[in-house]
Order: C-alpha cells, then sequence, then structure tokens
C-alpha cells in the first residue's frame, strides 16, 4: 500500500527565483559566488530575509556544508541529494517532505558552478578502481555527448530519427534565446548550421550539443500558507516526481526508453492531477537536442518514437504551438554543468508573466524536466498559478 | 605497449579481479546466477536481478551484437586514438550490455549498424591488463545507406 501522493499537490509553493548577477564566461567569480549571488537575488524576489532561510538544499561540487558557510546561514534541515543535473528539479520534492512533515519551513535551493571557467570547483574523485574506471572511460568515453549518443543512435535506427529533426530542436531553441537578453548564444541559427557545425561525437554535430558556461541560480520553496503572506504570486508545486535507474551508461535499462524520465513524469502527472493538454510551458533539460525530444516521449506529449515527427516544422519555436525551453536552454541560455536550476526559474517566471518579448500569453501551468548523470535519473514538476 | 600505454588504465577491484584476469587470458568470462539463472555484468558478489550470493563465473563466447554506438572525434586526453574512433554498447548472447571499442571497421557510420553480429578480441594494455573489444562478424556485414 502507499503513500497517498496526491495530498502533497499544492502544499507547497515557489516564491523566489533567480540567477546569479551575471550568467556566462566569469573567469573573474568563484562556483561559492555564484551561489551567494543567485541566493542574494532570489531572497530579493520573494521579499524574504535571510534569516528567514532554515533548510539549505544543494548538490554538485560543492557540499551542502560550503554554502551555509560562505553564505553565513545554519540550516536546520540539509538537502545535498546529488543525483547530477537534475537535482535541483528533485530537490524541490525533498523540501516539499520536508515542510510538510514540519521539519522546516523556508528552503533554499542553490546551485553555482564555474563550469566554464573552472574557479574554485572541487575536484571530482573518481578513482582508478571505480567501475567507471574499470568499464567505460578505458574505452575513450569524453564526457557526456558519448554517452548520450548512444540512445539517439538507437533511437534513430528503431525509429527513422533524423539528423534533421535533432537539430530542429537547437534551431527553435536558439529563437527563444534571441529573445532572451541573458542568453549566451543568440545569433540566428538554422538546420544546416547545426548539420554542418563540426562533429563532436556522431549523431552529435556541435550545435547539438550544450554550451559550457559559469553561473549560479536559486529558488525559495515555502509552505502555500506562508506563501501567502509574501509579495510574489506563488507559483504552487502541483506533482513532483524522481527515479534514478543505473550510473554506467552502459548499464542503461533500455536504449530507446528513457524509463527514469517515464517513472518520475508518471508520478508527477499522478500528484497533480494535471493532463498533457493541461500543460502551457514546458522547460526540458537540453544537455543534447534527443534528451527533450525523450522526455516529449516518456512524458507523454507523444508516443515512443514519435518525438522527431512531432519537434519537426519549429513546433517547439516562439510561434509554434508547444513552447519548450522558452529562455534558450542549455543549448543557448546557459549550460553549467547542471543545468536543472534553470528549468525552474524560468518556468515560474513565465508563470508569473515577467518574460517581456518570450512571453508565452496565457501560461498557467507548467512543467519541469531534467536528467542526471548518463541518463541515469530524472526527476519532474509541474508547477501552476493556482492551488 | 606495456609501460608506454597513456590511456586510462583499469585498477580491478577484489570483486572484479576474476574479470581481468580472463582477459589476460584473452577469455571472457562474465558472472551468472545459480538462482535465477541469468547472467550479468560488470562483476559484483551478489546476482543484481535477485540480490543472491550463489554466483558463478562463467566463460563466455564473446559472440553478440551491437546494440547502440557513437562515433567519438574528440579522445579524452591521454587517449591513444588518433582520430574518430568507435565506442558501441554491445550486448553478449547472454543478454548482458557492456561498452567497449568496436575495431576492425572504419570509424563511418556508413559501416555500423544497431544489431550488427559482433565477436571479442582482445587487446593487452600493459603487463597486467588486457580490454575486451569487438569486432565485426564479417559474413553478416551488410552496409546500410543512412
Ligand atoms: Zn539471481
Amino acid at each position: 500500500m502507499s503513500a497517498d501522493i496526491t495530498k502533497l499537490r499544492g502544499s507547497v509553493a515557489i516564491v523566489g527565483a533567480a540567477e546569479s548577477d551575471e550568467l556566462g564566461r566569469l573567469p573573474h567569480k568563484s562556483s561559492l559566488q555564484l551561489h551567494m549571488e543567485a541566493t542574494h537575488n532570489a531572497l530579493a524576489d520573494a521579499g524574504l530575509k535571510k534569516s528567514d532561510i532554515d533548510a539549505v538544499f544543494t548538490s554538485g561540487r560543492n557540499m551542502a556544508n560550503d554554502v551555509p558557510e560562505y553564505l553565513g546561514i545554519r540550516p536546520r534541515f540539509i538537502g545535498g541529494t546529488q543525483v547530477g543535473g537534475c537535482s535541483f528539479i528533485l530537490h524541490v520534492e525533498h523540501a516539499m517532505a520536508a515542510i510538510n512533515a514540519g521539519l522546516c519551513e523556508v528552503a533554499l535551493i542553490t546551485h553555482g558552478e564555474s563550469g566554464y571557467s573552472r574557479i574554485a570547483m572541487p575536484a571530482p574523485r573518481w578513482g582508478d578502481d571505480s567501475t567507471n574506471n574499470q568499464f567505460e572511460l578505458p574505452y575513450g568515453t569524453s564526457g557526456p555527448a558519448t554517452g548520450y549518443g548512444f540512445l539517439a543512435t538507437r533511437h534513430m535506427h528503431t525509429y527513422g530519427t533524423t539528423s534533421e529533426q535533432l537539430a530542429e530542436v537547437a534551431v527553435a531553441t536558439r529563437k527563444w534565446a534571441a529573445l532572451n537578453p541573458k542568453a549566451f548564444a543568440r545569433d540566428p541559427l538554422t538546420i544546416d548550421d547545426v548539420l554542418n557545425s563540426r562533429m563532436i561525437c556522431w549523431p552529435f554535430h556541435l550545435l547539438d550539443c550544450c554550451l559550457v558556461t559559469d553561473a549560479g541560480g536559486a529558488v525559495i520553496v515555502t509552505s502555500a500558507e506562508r506563501a501567502r503572506d509574501l509579495k510574489t504570486k506563488p507559483v504552487y508545486v502541483l506533482g513532483t516526481g524522481e527515479c534514478a535507474t543505473h550510473m554506467m551508461v552502459s548499464q542503461m535499462p533500455s536504449f530507446v526508453s528513457w524509463d527514469a524520465a517515464r517513472i518520475s513524469g508518471e508520478r508527477a502527472f499522478r500528484m497533480s492531477g494535471v493532463k498533457q493538454a493541461d500543460i502551457d510551458v514546458a522547460e526540458f533539460y537540453d544537455a543534447f537536442t534527443i534528451v527533450p525530444m525523450l522526455a516529449l516521449e516518456e512524458l507523454g506529449f507523444c508516443k515512443p518514437g514519435e518525438s522527431g515527427a512531432f519537434v519537426s516544422g519549429q513546433r517547439t519555436a516562439p510561434g509554434g504551438d508547444f513552447p519548450m525551453n522558452t529562455n534558450g536552454g542549455g543549448l543557448s541560455y546557459t549550460h553549467t554543468g547542471m543545468y536543472g536550476i534553470f528549468t525552474i526559474i524560468e518556468a515560474v517566471r513565465q508563470l508569473r508573466v515577467e518574460c517581456g518579448p518570450r512571453q508565452v500569453a496565457n501560461a498557467k501551468t507548467a512543467i519541469c524536466h531534467g536528467t542526471g548523470g548518463t541518463w541515469s535519473a530524472a526527476a519532474t514538476m509541474i508547477v501552476s498559478t493556482e492551488r | 605497449m606495456a609501460d608506454t600505454y597513456t590511456g586510462p588504465v583499469p585498477k580491478p577491484t577484489p570483486e572484479t579481479q576474476p574479470f581481468w584476469d580472463a582477459t589476460k587470458q584473452h577469455t571472457l568470462k562474465i558472472q551468472r546466477c545459480g538462482d535465477c539463472a541469468r547472467h550479468y555484468f560488470y562483476p559484483r558478489p551478489l546476482c543484481p536481478h535477485c540480490l543472491s550470493r550463489n554466483v558463478a563465473w562463467v566463460a563466455v563466447s564473446g559472440r553478440g551484437k551491437l546494440h547502440s554506438f557513437v562515433i567519438n572525434h574528440r579522445a579524452p586526453r591521454g587517449f591513444p586514438a588518433t582520430g574518430p574512433f568507435v565506442i558501441g554498447i554491445v550486448e553478449l548472447d547472454e543478454g548482458v550490455k557492456m561498452m567497449s571499442n568496436i575495431v576492425g571497421v572504419e570509424p563511418d557510420p556508413m559501416l555500423l549498424r544497431c544489431d550488427m553480429p559482433v565477436e571479442v578480441v582482445f587487446e593487452d594494455i600493459t603487463d597486467e591488463i588486457t580490454l575486451p573489444k569487438f569486432k565485426p562478424v564479417t559474413p553478416s556485414f551488410k552496409p546500410v545507406t543512412r
């Protein structure tokens, strides 16, 4: 007998969301400074003080001890779950659990990463005797582009998905970036530009791959009751879900489907009571063009194998009927290495109607979704202006 | 070989040592569960399917299919490739999947196909470590247009 997750629906709200002062290539800022700027800005956005924060959630190279020290916070609840770039979406679920249990009231979820400049980034720790170093790294894997490609290749083989369809995602996302002054890459892009960019790891061209940038991002979550007293329009969390299936990509359960995404999505939709047709804006982690395509399939926006057709004809671009990655995504706006927090920030802004030229008309309900590791973990969240 | 190899070299742990001992002898060994009768990879002393400890090492033929692949154009630092090279996910006949390099074929997407039959070959990279790699089983090879 599983717990009734639907009672969590709408129990918490996101009341603050912001990036660091700058995004991009920031050799003059450390990763912790990026955390601090984002936290400062998210607090200002929420109209809260540092002393209101009683829980800190973070992930990445900086431990969940580093941020409280740097910021001078003494959290009574700490969340350091690290499953890669979607961790911050999953932290919202964990914050919701802690708030509902009465263990904390105002949770800070923070991200800072000097992904490009590598300023004050603690080194990763992978030993020579790790499973990765024994069974994958000796074959010349070079970061996520290698591992994410296996699913793209198998998807192309099984469903006839084409490089042109993958490129549609990059082109549509760039059109959104052109409307976002904070986006790193804003020059117009064509499908031919993507296909003619140099090969990184077949089937991925350079422009199928995300940016590498420095940035911070933070969101503040509190109970729906407390949110009513704050100055901002609350963005209610209606549903969340998470799942992890593997660490080494070679051990992924399937190479045509993404089980972690499907499981996380089913749970988020069940908790929320929302249907796919009710979603107005989608913010999907786009480390590579294939990743949001699989999200479309696994979250039920199209059938397995149909994402290539779904994204064709610039359907996800400004003016298309499925607004996706409206900030310009990891492909064109920013990608520090752990992009997940930025899906939340953009969803909040869209629902609060703060997006200027890229604002999606009548956006009431948004979905955030992310990946971590190499298709290893997934987190889904559905948020709305209505409880 | 030996002292000159510049790529990552696996360092066995107690539970993986039999795998590396076998590859050094140019034999592929994986584990099989005595309770649920399934093979599994990578090496662990408990079956990941049913958590039984009744597991044993078995030699396998090293035949399988290329489940998926990529062609990496950017070798990581120190990796001894001089141009694009193929990294595959190989599904052995016993049902387990493992990562490896696909050798004996040009790194050209037209010459590779998901599900093409492959078989193990061994590459001694140091005095201690031999990597299992895979090559196409050529009689079944049919180039495809992509
Ligand atoms: Zn078993």
